[in-house]
């Protein structure tokens, strides 16, 4: 029952915002389902891909969609996605966080002004 | 140019969302918006389209480690369709302006639940 709420929230999100919905399933699943932080971010990586699907149905129906500029951008970021991975055993730390939640907040504000 | 330089900010994004454990949604939608000079809504459902290579290879990757709950992604994959639905309708009813906003808005919460992460005391991988 609480996996269907988050569902629907997570599809609310995504289709919303045009993101995975991540942010709002990874923290639910381990405070409202008791899921540990790795099967969280697992599973709702599953999930994710089906949302993803399920809205890029409903916007390939409204015309929206571009699909040349989702394979510029998607692509080499799946490859990314590997590197990025691979490399966050030995690179992440707090410095490179606080970084790169610098940069989201400068682009946040600017969309805001 | 301009799509040479959206190659290279994909793979950026790729590595960042790799990185921190985010998706690469929140690194696309701008991208597509000041590089590919696309509007936000085209911007939002491109980037949907976009996440998939991603999500497919991460899932895969992830489904060897044996971390994946596939029951649990299914019933929350499936319940999904309704917030796409009530999501991608209020999308294409809200006006450019609002959903430049509100996605600022999600950007800043992306960025204060990644602070808030790693001050944490124990620093859990993901």
């Amino acid at each position: 029952m609480r996996l269907i709420a988050i569902g629907v929230a997570a599809g609310f999100f995504g289709a919303l915002f045009g993101v995975g919905g991540g942010i709002v399933m990874v923290p639910l699943l381990i405070i409202a389902v008791g899921f540990s932080q790795r099967p969280a971010m697992a599973t709702s990586l599953a999930a994710i891909g089906l949302i993803a699907l399920e809205g890029v149905i409903f916007y390939a129906a409204y015309g929206d969609l571009k699909p040349v500029e989702a394979a510029v951008v998607g692509v080499p970021a799946a490859f990314g996605a590997i590197a990025g991975t691979a490399l966050q055993q030995r690179l992440a730390n707090r410095t490179l966080s606080l970084g790169f939640a610098c940069l989201l907040a400068a682009v946040g504000v600017k969309l805001l002004l | 140019m301009e799509y040479a330089l959206a190659v290279l900010l994909g793979l950026v994004a790729g590595v960042l969302a790799g990185l921190f454990g985010v998706g690469g949604g929140i690194l696309f939608v701008p991208t597509l918006t000041f590089v590919l000079g696309l509007e936000q809504l085209h911007a939002q459902a491109t980037s949907l389209l976009a996440i998939l290579p991603t999500v497919v290879v991460g899932t895969w990757r992830q489904r060897r480690y044996g971390n994946v709950r596939s029951r649990a992604a299914l019933v929350l994959g499936v319940a999904g369709v309704a917030g796409v639905l009530a999501g991608g309708q209020l999308a294409e009813t809200l006006p450019e302006h609002a959903l430049r906003r509100l996605f600022g808005i999600l950007m800043l919460a992306v960025a204060a639940q990644i602070v808030w992460r790693s001050l944490r005391p124990q620093r859990v991988a993901p």
